[in-house]
């Protein structure tokens, strides 16, 4: 099976008064047919601009500075926004985090899902976009769609209105979802409905999801396979199993041990020490070597490259070479165990 | 009793929504906080978490019901003006969002003494400035922060400027309405175990308002559960999660995800169906110090 999505070291940068901030570097991953892949990390890792540079969603002083983008087998990188255009939707659409922000409150659902619909197959006639719009809700699960379809963003709840984004979505059956911190904004008991109905649109429809999240626990629930990324760069991906039983990178580590859902009552949670750097001036080797106990002297000099750990489990941390000392993780073999 | 603070009484608060509607955020509720607990409240969005914290911290008052702090009726105004000067430095609160609960113009040593500079109270570490300085330490921050403004930091540290503008009044309760709701992980477990740590130095009450289910058992004690403005289940965090007894109560502790991708597929997500979930009736003890919402007449 070809890959939909294909990655090779993409960098983007931000131009700012100050200098450049690289936001994205020398990131490489790839989407397979039908998966859900989940990218991890601190805010301001890059997590949101890697998803945007490959919509090609991201602002006028950001550009790519290097690398390739292939959508479905095509080069896409230099495309411009017009021929972005004839992709977007068909081959990807987006969820954004907070849906509020995401529908126009002076509009009924029905009518924006319908807008969507009607901009990819300009000669459906107004019946059958009514009636696709009413399958689409169907399928996101809003219950009574008719008397759904008349009313405002207002009248919807949370839960409710990131349901009718993915409509918009999903309208014309993209292959790929980017859905950019969609439980964010949800409280806890729709957020599991919320990634269900992720999981099963994906399952129907067979449709491939990029979910970006800094909640390990909606990880858990949703993903097939998981990037972790840090200071714009990924630090470990492999499968879900690989990741939560099998972590191998120290920031992992670290992430997955300051999870107060582990921790014990009468001990202080684990934090990682410091603060992520600037991307301003990122810091040579390493960007996590500072915040890192288990650091070598290598770290300060040069950045690890990609060790393979199994077939689809791989880290960037010089902790994997074969010359490294042998430490023992503090966690591995079983979380919990 | 003496080593009640904060006394709950039957609590109600109606929001006027138009001519003809009235939403009832808060509807009877009742608790009570001992001294130097720590109190979890949780509930979903809209069950009215930050309206009590606005009843508590007099920015509200209750349409119905009484609050007393230390005896005095905070819902009195006569009383309330009778102990102002009590009331409003010792209760503190710390807020969600440190960037908008943060004025943008102040520096930072302004920021925390100012709550200082209000009351007129004279630092014991000689000027603002130095207790300031002080306070930062306590937070964890370095002395260079002290001219810097609030733009200047991260979330993480702005939230350790809005605690240490809290403790500077050197406050009985501290009411934080989900104050890490806004941060990431690894930043939040810092601010927990801040959190943890002045607590134990400083021995203040604290009611602690959040939807993180996980970090309540980590942090509290004692532990309320709100649903649309009723208090359905109050009782030992240990207790409560363990042994839920309320069904609202146990869909909500089962809506938590697990980062632990075996354990959390297995899972079965309990159903969320509101006609299950009783909003009448009494609190009834079904343990010492457990108390849960039960129709009356049922057992």
């Amino acid at each position: 099976m070809s890959d939909l999505l294909e990655i090779k070291n993409l960098s983007v940068s931000f131009r700012t008064p100050q200098g450049e901030v690289e936001a994205v570097r020398d990131v490489s991953f790839s989407l397979h047919p039908g998966e859900v892949l989940a990218i991890v990390g601190e805010s301001g890792c890059g997590k949101s601009v890697l998803c945007r540079s490959i919509m090609k969603l991201l602002p006028r002083n950001a550009w790519i500075k290097g690398g390739t983008i292939l959508a479905d087998g095509t080069d896409i990188t230099r495309y411009s926004q017009r021929d972005m255009d004839r992709l977007r939707g068909r081959l990807f659409s987006m969820v954004l985090q907070d849906p509020m922000a995401a529908l126009n409150p002076t509009m009924t659902v029905g009518a924006q899902i319908a807008e969507a619909v009607r901009i990819h197959q300009p000669r459906m006639d107004r019946a059958a976009v009514r009636r696709r719009v009413l399958e689409l809700m169907e399928l996101v699960g809003i219950d009574r769609p008719e008397d759904r379809y008349g009313r405002y963003p207002f009248d919807f709840s949370g839960g409710m209105r990131q349901r009718s984004v993915m409509a918009i979505a999903l309208a014309c059956g993209p292959k790929v979802l980017f859905a950019d911190e969609p439980t964010t904004a949800l409280d806890v008991t729709i957020q599991a409905q919320i990634l269900d109905l992720l999981r099963d649109v994906q399952a129907r429809l067979g449709t491939a999801s990029v979910l970006v999240t800094h909640d390990l626990g909606v990880v858990a629930r949703a993903a097939d396979r998981v990037a972790v990324m840090y200071a714009g760069r990924i630090v470990e991906t492999g499968t879900v199993e690989d990741i939560f039983y099998d972590p191998r990178h120290p920031y992992t580590w670290g992430l997955l041990r300051s999870l107060p859902a582990w921790a014990k009552e009468d001990e202080p949670l684990y934090t990682i020490p410091g603060m992520p750097p600037s991307l301003l001036h990122p810091p040579k080797g390493d960007a996590f070597a500072c915040r890192n106990e288990y650091a070598l002297a290598i770290d300060y000099q040069e950045a690890p490259p990609m060790f393979q750990v199994s077939e689809s489990h791989f880290a960037a941390t010089w902790l994997l070479d074969e010359r490294a000392p042998k430490i023992a993780p503090p966690l591995g073999g079983g979380l919990n165990g | 009793m003496d080593d009640i603070l904060l006394d709950v009484q039957g609590v109600s608060h109606c929001f006027r929504l138009g001519k003809n509607t009235v939403l009832r955020a808060l509807d009877g509720v009742s608790f009570q906080l001992r001294r130097g607990e720590i109190f979890g409240l949780v509930g979903e969005s809209g069950s009215g978490k930050s309206t009590m914290a606005r009843c508590i911290m007099s920015i509200l008052r209750p349409t119905a019901g009484a609050i007393r702090y230390l005896g005095v009726n905070i819902c009195d105004p006569g009383q309330f003006r009778a102990h102002k000067e009590l009331l409003q430095t010792s209760r503190q609160l710390i807020f969600q969002d440190s960037a908008s609960s943060l004025d943008p113009r102040m520096t930072v040593a302004d920021i925390i003494a100012e709550p200082m500079a209000i009351h007129r109270a004279r630092p014991p570490r000689g000027s603002l400035r130095n207790e300031a300085a002080f306070q930062l330490k306590c937070v964890g921050l370095d002395q260079g922060c002290l001219d810097r403004r609030p733009g200047e930091l991260s979330g993480g540290q702005r939230q350790r400027v809005a605690i240490a503008r809290a403790l500077s009044m050197g406050p009985e309760l501290l009411v934080a309405d989900e104050p890490i709701a806004s941060l990431d992980v690894s930043i939040q477990a810092q601010i927990i175990n801040l959190f943890r740590h002045l607590q134990e130095e400083h021995g203040f009450t604290f009611l602690f308002i959040a939807h993180d289910l996980a970090v309540v058992r980590y942090l509290c004690s004692r532990v309320g559960v709100l649903y649309q403005g009723k208090l359905v289940e109050v009782g030992p965090a240990k207790e409560v999660f363990a042994d839920p007894r309320h069904p609202y109560t146990r869909a909500l502790l089962s809506a938590i995800p697990i980062p632990d991708p075996r354990r959390e597929r297995e899972r079965v997500p309990q159903s969320f169906d509101p006609a299950q979930f009783c909003r009448e009736g009494r609190l009834r003890e079904v343990s010492p110090g457990h108390w849960v919402l039960e129709k009356e007449g049922e057992s």
